[in-house]
């Protein structure tokens, strides 16, 4: 440890009186000088415990080693052993939950910046005009199919391709990424980014199919007789969860996926695009997550004059990753906490004009260990408002389950495994991770999630 | 040429292309499309819808299928010029290729146990309402079509129409062709003649559909319509295309997009329809601006 400094090198980031009004990136990354400085703070524990703490087990140590003697591209080359999309990850990971939150220097003062290292390595490697091609297998004369190019459909087909199998990845959309592309905004995730780690994995010999739609456009069962040997389903969470309160079918109220969708996806902020979107002025987003963050960031910069997230906790409930929290608070972004929704109120037109709502205290826990909100009497009250985003959760698409013989979803429509610790659903040769078998969940837990279930495939095709 | 088209042409192996094969006027707002998309068209059945694109930045518009061929792998689109987007389409032509084609999307029409229907047509809603009358048809059942247009110059499909069906009756709204009146007036006379239908189908204008369904009701004859919300992904991502139907909400695009007329919350459709109209207009000028000064 050369570095003995207790707190973090900041993030060079947009000013937010200038990056609420663009959608560029707000997170400018390390510089080479502070990356270095940041790697020497880092103790190279003998027992590392951030490396537990991540879900796909970087090699935490040894990758910031070799940034702080200057070696990047060997770093980046350390976290890509176990990690395909690092320039994602390192973006949007909640470190602070993972390997940070286990980080020994965070015992005393704030942990090693374990997640902008990640970034500044993977950004120096994306940066080089020939991308080296990770070795893959000979051919194995083995097929895989699968369904969803997210974060985990992704992972799986790395490591497929790695190992010689031929692997298709279908995406509905028109776009490659899932959520990566209509859900995180390009102010915290380029689309640039996600483009080039798609493109590595088309140099792995991944095939790409855009606009075909598992369950609609060709069955799971067709898959198997057109050749697979496996299928993997990384369809994600993508159905959005409304509130059932009066109101939400008004002009102006969106679920956060149709409004983060036009944006992102449809690149509705820009001029040159042909999608439309509500300019709103008053803009309530409910729900405290990171899509609530995104949400409420992207109205911000869609021109809305206040922007206001209401949430039935405290602050310190938010689920959000806590760098997007407070870089909402600086872009402007009002909070009211123990706020619950009870109606939204439309005019003559049936366009949103306010929201009601009730004061909440927290009660006794619930079912998920966090305190429930318990409303308190003659406490209700009115938010001027004329857009309504709501982002309080997505489920897993039933469009399979439905379409597809011998697959199970529980309650919730999240698919069910076969067994602790395996991917197989409960149909033979179809594996499913990600958000499709846990609920929305992160972009690092769906990637282990497709790994996981890669290397089950391979071992199960290698007997 | 127009500029942002040219990327069509920039064929690219492995990647699905979405041709052009036939365009036709059917009238001078209403065009036909043949469109090259095999893996549609193996899956496409009456009553679903597909999701295009014409080019990298526009947006992603359903369509309902009008007929499909499995076998040369061709799907129909029959649509009007409405917004920036059609007229996008619109001035596309034979050999161009679309950005996007994807589908099929929504519920199949359930034509089952049907013995006798009333298929009630609206303007380019006509296009929808055919491949239904045609299947009913195909399955033995008496098909009364019962088709409206503002005018003359804006009938469609009438041959293809009166192949299908036991009874054709044309109205329109000032009387150039048929009887002057509205399909409801039609529907009313036919139903008040003894006529008695297991369902009546009511495809077009959402206003059409709402009168249909409300005179059905009165003589309480099950009815079922199509609906057009807005919508993005066509698999239940957005939610943009909720419906209330039975006070309950709906997603059009895969609860539906045909549900019981008598259920629908009409009013609802219509505000939420008109959603981004100012938006939608401002767009459809500065294409049609675009469009003239690359001709």
């Amino acid at each position: 440890m050369k570095n003995a400094s207790n707190i973090k090198n900041p993030m060079p980031s947009q000013k937010p009186e200038i990056r609420k009004d663009n959608f560029n990136e707000v997170a400018l990354g390390y510089t080479a000088e502070i990356a270095i400085s940041e790697a020497q703070r880092c103790l190279n524990c003998k027992n590392p415990l951030c490396v537990t703490g991540c879900p796909v087990n970087v090699q935490i140590p040894a990758f910031i080693s070799e940034i702080a003697n200057g070696n990047f591209l060997s770093a980046a080359e350390i976290i890509k052993k176990t990690n395909l999309l690092p320039a994602i990850c390192g973006r949007v990971c909640p470190q602070e939950k993972q390997c940070e939150g286990k980080c020994v220097r965070g015992i005393k003062g704030e942990s090693v910046a374990i997640g902008r290292l990640e970034r500044f390595a993977a950004d120096v490697l994306l940066s080089q005009d020939e991308q080296s091609i990770p070795e893959t297998k000979p051919s194995a004369g083995k097929k895989a199919a699968i369904i969803g190019s997210g974060p985990s459909g992704l992972a799986c087909a790395g490591e497929l391709a790695r190992a010689g199998w031929d692997v298709t990845v279908y995406e509905a959309l028109h776009k490659f990424g899932g959520v990566l592309v209509y859900g995180i905004p390009q102010f915290r995730l380029p689309k640039e980014i996600v483009a080039k780690e798609i493109s590595s994995l088309e140099k792995l010999g991944v095939k790409f199919v855009k606009d075909f739609i598992v369950g609609k456009t060709i069955t799971v069962d067709e898959l198997f007789d057109s050749g697979a040997d496996a299928v993997y389903i990384g369809s994600g969470a993508g159905l959005p969860s409304f509130m059932e309160i009066p109101g939400e079918e008004l002009c102006g109220v969106y679920s956060a996926n149709e409004y983060l969708t036009r944006i992102n996806l449809m690149k509705a902020y820009r001029s040159d695009s042909d999608t439309p979107i509500y300019k709103a002025k008053n803009v309530c987003v409910i729900g405290g997550g990171n899509v609530a963050m995104d949400s409420a960031r992207c109205a911000m910069r869609m021109g809305a004059q206040t922007v206001t997230v209401v949430y039935r906790r405290t602050e310190a409930e938010l689920p959000a990753r806590l760098e997007e929290i407070e870089h909402a608070k600086e872009e402007g972004i009002v909070f009211r906490f123990l706020t619950a929704p009870l109606k939204i109120n439309g005019d003559e037109n049936d366009s949103a004009i306010s929201l009601s709502c009730q004061q909440m205290k927290l009660g006794e826990p619930d079912a998920s260990g966090r305190a429930r909100p318990v409303p308190m009497e003659n406490s209700e009250f009115e938010i001027t408002t004329d857009c309504v985003i709501i982002a309080i959760g997505n489920r897993p698409n039933p469009l399979l389950v439905s379409t597809t013989e011998g697959l199970e979803a529980n309650k919730k429509g999240c698919l069910v495994i076969r067994s602790e610790g395996s991917t197989e659903t409960m149909r033979n040769d179809v594996y499913a991770g990600g958000d499709a078998v846990t609920g929305a969940a992160t972009v690092i837990l769906a990637m282990g999630a497709g790994k996981a279930a890669a290397k089950e495939i391979l071992e199960k095709h290698s007997k | 040429m127009l500029i942002y088209y040219k990327n069509h042409f920039q064929k690219k192996k492995g990647i699905p292309m979405f041709d052009i094969l036939k365009k036709r006027y059917l009238n001078p707002t209403v065009v036909l499309m043949e469109i090259n998309a095999p893996a549609v068209a193996r899956k496409a059945q009456a009553g679903q819808f597909i999701i295009l694109r014409t080019d990298e930045n526009g947006e992603r518009i359903p369509l309902t299928v009008a007929a499909y061929d499995r076998e040369k792998g061709i799907v129909t689109i029959i649509f009007q010029l409405v917004g920036s987007t059609t007229m996008k389409l619109r001035a596309m032509n034979e050999g161009e290729c679309l950005e996007d084609f994807a589908g099929p999307f929504g519920r199949a029409t359930d034509t089952n146990e049907y013995k006798k229907v009333a298929v009630v047509g609206g303007g380019v809603g006509c296009a929808i309402a055919l491949p239904v009358a045609k299947k009913l048809h195909e399955q033995g059942c008496v098909v009364h079509s019962i088709v409206g247009f503002r005018s003359k110059d804006l009938v469609i499909l009438e041959d293809e129409f009166k192949n299908c069906s036991d009874k054709y009756v044309l109205m329109s709204d000032d009387g150039s062709c048929g009887e002057k009146g509205l399909v409801t007036n039609a529907l009313e006379k036919l139903i008040n003649d003894g006529e008695q239908y297991d369902a009546v189908f009511a495809i077009g204008p959402v206003v059409m559909m709402k009168f249909v369904s409300l005179l059905t009701k009165k003589y309480g004859v099950n009815t079922i319509v199509s609906l057009n919300p807005i919508m993005i992904d066509g698999t239940g991502m957005c939610g943009g295309c909720r419906v209330i139907v039975g006070g309950e909400t709906k997603f059009a695009c895969v609860d539906g997009p045909e549900f019981d007329g008598h259920q629908v919350d009409f009013a609802t459709l219509m505000k939420r329809n008109s959603m981004y109209r100012d938006q939608e207009g401002k767009k459809r000028e500065e294409t049609c601006n675009l469009l003239k000064g690359n001709k």
